[in-house]
């Protein structure tokens, strides 16, 4: 008896060791990433100043000139447009699904939202290829006297928009189902139309909500690699329209690892371009998060 | 009368929205089925590529479903061995502590939004401090830290409707708050806790940009940790780019499952979660 009661503590010491070991790991896992980032790029600070590294559109590591410029405008541009096709979306779908679905309807279109967020990024990148591509260099580009073969800022951020648009109707939906329900209802009574209600009261209501989802699909948006790299074109430019080919952040670390293990100063101007994407991310994550703490039921 | 036009205007841009959302996804489906379906046959499941994954004309993409069930297999292992002790912690131990929980949570959060790119880069980092070379285990590692924060807090979301009585009535009946964590609490949200995991599979199958720089890739199939391991994601990005049809064909049929392998797991998670609400307290 004496022993299975040791046998019990001594279970539940082992497996409570075992949990503040875990615990502790995962609180330090943001720091270890930003200070492994940051010593792994550290050589290319020695030399360059942190503004030169953002803000000059000299690429020639050949010659040790590192500006960030171009690959951030491209990530810029990419994440702008991707937003600005799909906030619009985003907002009236997770509407018309809180505010006005029939449960049947509900049943196909949680499914559907469920397997595009589920798909993976690489998959995105083969629809960009065969339809998204040829649409734009066929259709598009056509139709506003521009030539071009496709792949461009605009093909990736459709494909990104396309990748986020499940990403940011989740939260919005989450968001517009906190709303009280005697919110609407009063409003209603009070004679209102549905669309008005939803106008002054519930929109009004949600809106740092609204921010905030579309915050976190922008920081979802900015650091998204693999699909937008495979149709965006991969040129160092600074891009002048949407059809232009453009060079994200997160394509340039996806295309330049290889083959530039050799240059040391070469890999570190890519952590440091990782540790931009993170810098940025967790900032943006952070500040959204606090936008929306009254929401959370924590 | 304005009013009115007004709703209804507003009312078509919803539906419009919903149409969009609904064919874009019946467009992927169709548009990759189509290309792949055609060029999905038993050989392509049963063979390694011949003559090169780049240019060798015949041959399938075995060594990239196995490389990548490997993968996914082991990271979500390890996930689970840290992430749901994690998150059991978090809701036994530390349940009546908010304000470290909430900023547990935060930051959980946080990393949880960290592009896989940037993990890669880390984790290729990670590998030359090491000192070890791509191979299967780095590809585990750094996954296994890309899907950490997406297992523990999509278990934490689980657990956490847990009712606080039946904590209380298990440590009150004298169990320490080891069995109350692993035989009572993980046990009621059992079915909850194996979505969770799948959901992280699903994530770690289908990520390319972390294991880029760290798995490495080959035409032949691991048998160690320490060889490199091809995977669906790489192997579809890799020879789709090849100028040869027959290798970008190889490319489509990966597409395809790697898609089949996710909606599987979709069903298979949304059967468990209807059976875990219902079996809910």
């Amino acid at each position: 008896m004496i022993v299975l009661f040791y046998n019990r503590k001594t279970k539940n010491r082992i497996s409570t060791a075992w949990m503040y070991i875990a615990i502790s790991f995962v609180v330090l896992l943001p720091f270890i990433l930003g200070l492994g980032l940051y010593f792994k790029s550290s050589l290319l600070f020695s030399e360059n100043s942190l503004g030169d590294l953002l803000f000059s559109k000299v690429w020639k590591p050949s010659i040790g000139k590192f500006g960030f410029l171009t690959f951030i405008m491209g990530s810029v541009w990419v994440t702008f447009i991707a937003m600005l096709i799909s906030a619009p979306i985003c907002i009236f779908a997770a509407l018309s699904i809180t505010q006005y679905s029939k449960k049947f309807y509900l049943k196909i279109i949680h499914p559907v939202i469920d397997i595009l967020a589920g798909l993976p990024s690489v998959v995105y990148g083969v629809w960009g290829i065969i339809v998204v591509v040829p649409f734009i260099s066929t259709v598009i580009a056509p139709l506003f006297g521009a030539q071009t073969m496709g792949y461009s800022i605009l093909a990736g951020a459709i494909v990104l928009s396309v990748m986020i648009i499940p990403f940011i109707l989740n939260i919005l939906i989450e968001i517009f189902r906190t709303i009280p329900i005697e919110l609407t209802e009063a409003s209603l009574s009070l004679g209102a139309t549905k669309w008005e209600t939803i106008k002054y009261v519930l929109l009004k209501k949600a809106l740092p909500g609204i921010i905030a989802s579309l915050g976190f699909g922008l920081a979802r948006a900015f650091g998204e690699t693999m699909a937008v790299l495979m149709v965006v074109g991969n040129m160092v430019q600074i891009p002048k329209n949407v059809f232009d080919a453009g060079y994200p952040l997160p394509a340039l670390i996806a295309n330049n690892y290889g083959e530039m293990l050799s240059i040391p100063k070469y890999e570190s101007a890519l952590m440091f371009a990782a540790l931009i994407l993170f810098v940025v991310v967790m900032v943006f994550n952070a500040l959204m998060r606090m936008l929306i703490v009254r929401y959370d039921k924590y | 009368m304005l009013k009115k036009i007004e709703e209804i205007f507003f009312r078509s841009l919803m539906l419009i929205s919903n149409l969009l959302i609904v064919s874009v996804l019946v467009i992927i489906l169709y548009s990759i089925f189509r290309k792949g379906l055609g060029a999905l046959n038993w050989e392509m499941l049963t063979q390694r590529p011949h003559g090169g994954y780049y240019y060798g004309k015949e041959g399938g993409v075995l060594n990239a479903i196995v490389g990548s069930l490997y993968l996914s297999f082991g990271a979500t292992l390890l996930a689970t061995v840290i992430g749901v002790p994690v998150a059991l912690f978090m809701n036994v131990y530390l349940v009546k502590r908010r304000k470290i929980l909430n900023f547990i949570r935060f930051l959980l959060d946080l990393i949880w939004g960290v592009p896989s790119i940037v993990y890669g880069a880390f984790g290729f980092g990670l590998m030359v401090f090491l000192g070890i070379k791509t191979s299967l285990l780095a590809g585990i590692i750094t996954v296994t830290l890309f899907i950490l924060p997406i297992m523990i807090r999509a278990c934490d979301e689980i657990l956490k409707t847990s009712p606080l009585g039946l904590l209380e009535a298990a440590l009150s009946l004298g169990s320490t708050k080891t069995e109350t964590s692993f035989r009572v609490v993980l046990i009621q949200s059992f079915s909850g806790i194996v979505t969770a995991i799948l959901l992280s599979f699903g994530r770690a199958i289908g990520d390319a940009a972390s294991v880029l720089f760290t798995a490495g890739y080959t035409d032949s199939i691991p048998t160690s940790l320490n060889e490199p391991a091809a995977t669906l994601p790489l192997s579809i990005f890799f020879q789709l780019s090849s100028p040869v049809p027959e290798v970008q064909n190889r490319a489509y049929a990966s597409a395809v499952i790697l898609i089949i392998i996710i909606l599987v797991i979709s069903l298979l998670s949304r059967a468990l979660s209807k059976k875990y609400h219902k079996n809910r307290i």
